[in-house]
This record gives structure tokens, sequence and C-alpha cells, in this order.
């Protein structure tokens, strides 16, 4: 095994995982604030990339284009908002309807499962292309960072407000948030819209990074999200309190996520296995506070 | 300031486990009433409280509040109207949250929450001052998770959040039963701080007939979804245990069984 082909690989893991670090970061809205586990991320990881590409095909501008696939994203949150809220459907249920429908809309936009877009001919804002050998203004790591303290710093903001108050409110204590007159249906609908907003606007750069939508490309995408979350807890919880530090520990979450990934394929791991080890790290992340307390509580004992 | 009519309300109807919570309920509180509520199990006591927070529609009956009929609003547009303090500590406040956030959101209620900044610095002075008069040290405390807090802690600032924007009404759900005897009393002076300053309609369940005694103007007693007793004035100050328990039985025809309404 040679350590250098590792080394030449890290800097696409980082930028990859930046990427889906933003993902992450609407993720832990909906997980974290609201406490409601979203599965419509895995459909919505797609509706993002495939808007955004459809437009650009059609001449549209880079940025008009990942506008539209936010707004697209926030339009899917606002439908899981309405199955869960209006009609009463379990959280997780709505979640994975609004999954299940997505993937025809996501065919229908395509109009095939796979779209390409060509970096040469087409001024994309973050490329594979760009991660080495680019100069500073266009290297996608710079801009992926970019992107995600701007986000943290219009969040921070946000959830700070009376309305973001009452979101975290409703997520805390449903009770004590319509005793003290919030409206918890609509913000839940609103947390989840914004949550979609944000995995959409991730798709749509993960989209123009690898160079295509994939009607696949969403698969598992909770279990990454997720990933992200507990690991960025997990390592920087100790030290990040305030609420900008933890979305960006989040955000950080993605980047070792990924880099450690990296480290299983270098080590030769059947990538068809990649899933499956997945899946087994998230279990045993989610596994760990509940171990903590289960196991490793001290009895405390009082001498008298 | 609340008039209630004719209120029904059964449960599971329709099933074996049906159940008629409220029967033909009716009942005016004046402006400035403090009325202490009591009762067996399944009196009824809690099932009023809801229905009148709005917790689920009621099924015949209109319930009034300051003029406004508020019969067909959910509980969150209620709320505008009214402070509830409820048994479980957990309940009032969020816990992952801290004690100026929780309060800030208490001094918003029935306001639409808009993209303004969720504290402005000139509250902090208010809250720190108000949490002062519970003599609790949570002044000191802002910017603590309210999760942090014991269950007297926790009910006391309830009762401040409840209470911070004056309201028309105010709900009090057996909130001192969950607490220590000495917490219990120390919660309930507030109360009676607070709602003699501030001079609050009041309706306070309890299940210590002794406090029942000992706090409001007024004292209603129900049984079956009904109100079986209602005592003010005059009355209701030479009012006493045994007499309560007298009445109890000349009305509904059975002992009074807990010990714990007795004893206190």
């Amino acid at each position: 095994m040679d350590i250098s082909s590792l080394f030449v690989a890290m800097p696409g893991a980082v930028a990859q995982g930046l990427i889906w670090g933003i993902m992450a970061i609407g993720v832990y809205i909906t997980f974290r604030i609201l406490d409601i586990a979203d599965l419509s991320v895995d459909g919505t990881m797609c509706t993002g990339a495939a808007v955004c590409i459809i437009m650009m095909q059609a001449g549209a501008n880079v940025w008009v284009a990942l506008l539209a696939a936010t707004i697209v994203g926030m339009i899917v949150g606002l439908a899981t908002g309405i199955f869960h809220t209006v009609m009463g459907i379990p959280a997780i249920l709505a979640g994975i309807l609004t999954q299940l429908g997505l993937w025809g809309v996501n065919l229908k936009i395509m109009g095939k499962s796979n779209q390409a877009i060509n970096v040469d001919k087409y001024d994309l804002l973050v490329s594979l292309r760009y991660v080495k050998n680019a100069i500073l203004d266009k290297n996608t790591i710079v801009v992926v960072v970019l992107f995600i303290l701007v986000i943290i710093a219009v969040l921070y903001w946000f959830f700070g407000t009376e309305l973001g108050s009452s979101i975290r409110a409703t997520g805390c204590n449903e009770m004590m948030a319509r005793a003290q007159g919030i409206n918890t249906n609509f913000n839940k609908v609103l947390g989840l819209m914004i949550s979609n907003g944000m995995v959409a606007l991730a798709s749509a750069l993960l989209g123009q990074y690898q160079g295509f939508a994939d009607i696949n490309m969403g698969k598992g995408a909770i279990v990454i999200g997720l990933a992200a979350v507990i690991i960025g807890e997990a390592i920087f919880g100790k030290v990040f309190k305030n609420f900008a530090t933890k979305l960006l520990a989040v955000a950080l979450g993605g980047v070792i996520y990924f880099i450690v990934l990296q480290i299983v394929i270098w080590l030769g791991v059947d990538t068809n296995l990649l899933k499956l080890f997945q899946a087994l790290v998230v279990a045993v992340f989610l596994a760990v506070p509940y171990w903590k307390r289960r196991y490793f509580t001290k009895p405390k004992k009082i001498e008298e | 300031m609340l008039q209630m009519s004719n209120i029904y309300k059964t449960f599971n109807a329709g099933t074996v486990n049906e159940k008629t919570a409220l029967r033909n309920l009716s009942l005016t509180l004046e402006d400035g009433d403090f009325v202490t509520v009591i009762g067996g199990n399944g009196a009824g006591k809690s099932t009023m409280l809801n229905a009148i927070a709005g917790t689920w529609p009621v099924d015949q009956g209109s319930i009034v509040i300051d003029g406004e009929d508020v019969t067909k609003l959910p509980d969150y547009k209620r709320a505008k109207y009214l402070g509830r303090v409820f048994q479980d500590p957990m309940t009032g406040t969020a816990a992952t949250m801290e004690i100026e956030e929780n309060l800030a959101l208490a001094l918003r209620r029935g306001q639409n929450r808009t993209l303004r900044i969720g504290i402005k610095d000139k509250e902090r002075q208010q809250y720190r001052e108000m949490l002062a008069t519970l003599g609790l040290g949570l002044e000191d405390r802002m910017t603590s998770k309210v999760g942090l807090l014991s269950g007297g802690q926790r009910q006391a600032l309830t009762l401040l959040m409840a209470t911070l924007k004056k309201p028309k009404l105010l709900l009090l759900d057996e909130h001192t039963a969950a607490l220590d005897p000495k917490t219990a009393a120390k919660v309930l002076e507030t109360t009676d701080l607070i709602v003699n300053r501030d001079h609050l309609t009041t309706l306070m369940i309890t299940h210590n007939m002794k406090d029942a005694i000992a706090h409001g103007n007024r004292l209603i007693m129900m049984m079956s979804g009904r109100i079986i007793l209602d005592i003010r004035g005059e009355e209701k100050k030479k009012l006493t245990v045994s007499d309560l328990l007298h009445k109890f039985e000349e009305e509904s025809g059975e002992e009074f069984a807990s010990d714990k309404a007795i004893l206190g």
C-alpha cells in the first residue's frame, strides 16, 4: 500500500466532505433542533443536483440554478411538512412518502436517470477539477468553506430571532411552545423547508462537483448526514458549545467522515460493502450515548 | 372574565372506554376572582382547565374569555389570554434553552414571532428584577439551561413565564403537587404574591383541602364532571376542612376517600 496515493486523494475527500457538511447542517436542523428524523433528504439530495444541472444545460446562470435548486428543496420540505402536520402522518413515514414520490419527480426533471455537465463548457462554481492546481478564489475547498461560513452566519442570526427561537422551543417542548402561543405545526413545516433547502443546495453543489446528477446519488444520504452530525458532536462537543460552533462541528464531522471513508477505501475494503460499513458506523455512534448511560455511569456511593 | 356555559366533553365516545368527563358544566369568573378547585380523581378538574385552554375542542357549550368567544380557537391562539402552569415541572419550560430565552418566549405570548432579535438587552434587566423576586438566585444564572434547574425552580420559573405578559386568566393545574412540601409552600407563596400584585383572575386546582381553603376568594368542588359546591366571600373565609368534608358527603352521598386531600 502506497501512503502517497492516500495523500493524493485527501483534498478530494475534504472537498466532498465539506459539501456533505452543508447537507449535514440541514439534517441537524431537523434531527437536533426539531427532533424529527426527516428521511425525505434521500430524495432531496438528488433533486437539487437535477434542478441545477438541467437549468445550467438550458443556459441558466450558476447562481440562478443554485437558488432554484434551493427553492425546489424548500418545496420538498413543504410537502413533507404538510404530510406530517395537516395529514397527521408520523414524521418518519411522511419523509419516506416524500422520498418515494421524489424518485419519479427526479426522473421527470432529468428526463433520464443520469445527466452530465461538462466543466469545460459551463462555468461551474465547484468541480473535481478545481481541487488541486486551482487559483485560490476558484479552489473548490475555499469556495465551499465560504458557503459554509455564510450559511452558519445566517442560521446563527435566524435561530436567534423571535421566529427562530420559537422553532427551537417547538422542537424542545411542544406543550410549552403551544402554551406560549406558538403555532408548532407552522414551525415544523418551516423547519423542514429550511432543512431541505439546505440539502438541495448541497446537492446542487455536489452535482457540479462530480459533474453529473444521478437518480441514485441521494441513496443513504440521511445516514451520511446523521454520521456527520454525530461525529461532529462526539469529537467537538466538549469544546464547541455555542450554536454557531456547533454547526461548524457538524460541517467538520462531514469532512472527518469522508477522510475516514477514503482511508477505508485505501485499505482495500470491498467498495460494494461501503454502505454496510456506513450503516454500522452510524449505528455504533448512535448507540454510544445509550451505552454510556446504561453501562458506564458509575453508581455514586456516599460514605457517611 | 370567563364564562363557561353548558360544557360537555366525552372521551372515547362509542367505545368501551367511553368517559363523560364534563357534564353540563357552567362557570363564571368575575374579574380578579381567585378560585381554588378541589375534587376526587376523575372529577373533571384538569379536564375543565384543558377545555378552557383549548387542548381539544369541547363537544357542546361555549367558552368566552373577556368578551371574546374562544370556543373554536385552537390552544396556541387562546394562549394570548392564558397563563398556564402544569403539574409536571418538565412541561412548562424548554429544558435545552436558557432561562432568559424561556422568559423571552413567554414575553411574546400572543404576538407574531418576527425576524427581530429574540431577546433585547433592555428585557434582560426586567428579567433579572423579576427573577430576583423569586428569591432562588436565578437572577445570576440567566444564561443557564433550564434543564439544570430543580423541579421547584422550574415551577417557579414557569409561574413567572405564565404571568410575565399579564394573562386574562391564570390556570394552575396542581402546580405544586410534584414538589416537596417546603418547595411547594414556597411556590404557593410566590403564586399568592404574583396573583395579588397583578390582580389576576385565577383558577387553581389543588389536591390539598387546606391550601384550597387558605388561598383565593372562592372555592369550587367538582364531582363527575360537574360543580357540586361553590363557596365564596365571607362563607369561604370561615370554612374548615371538616366543613368541606361534611358538605362533600351531603352533596355526593359518599365519604371523601382520599387521605392525601384531608391530611395534606
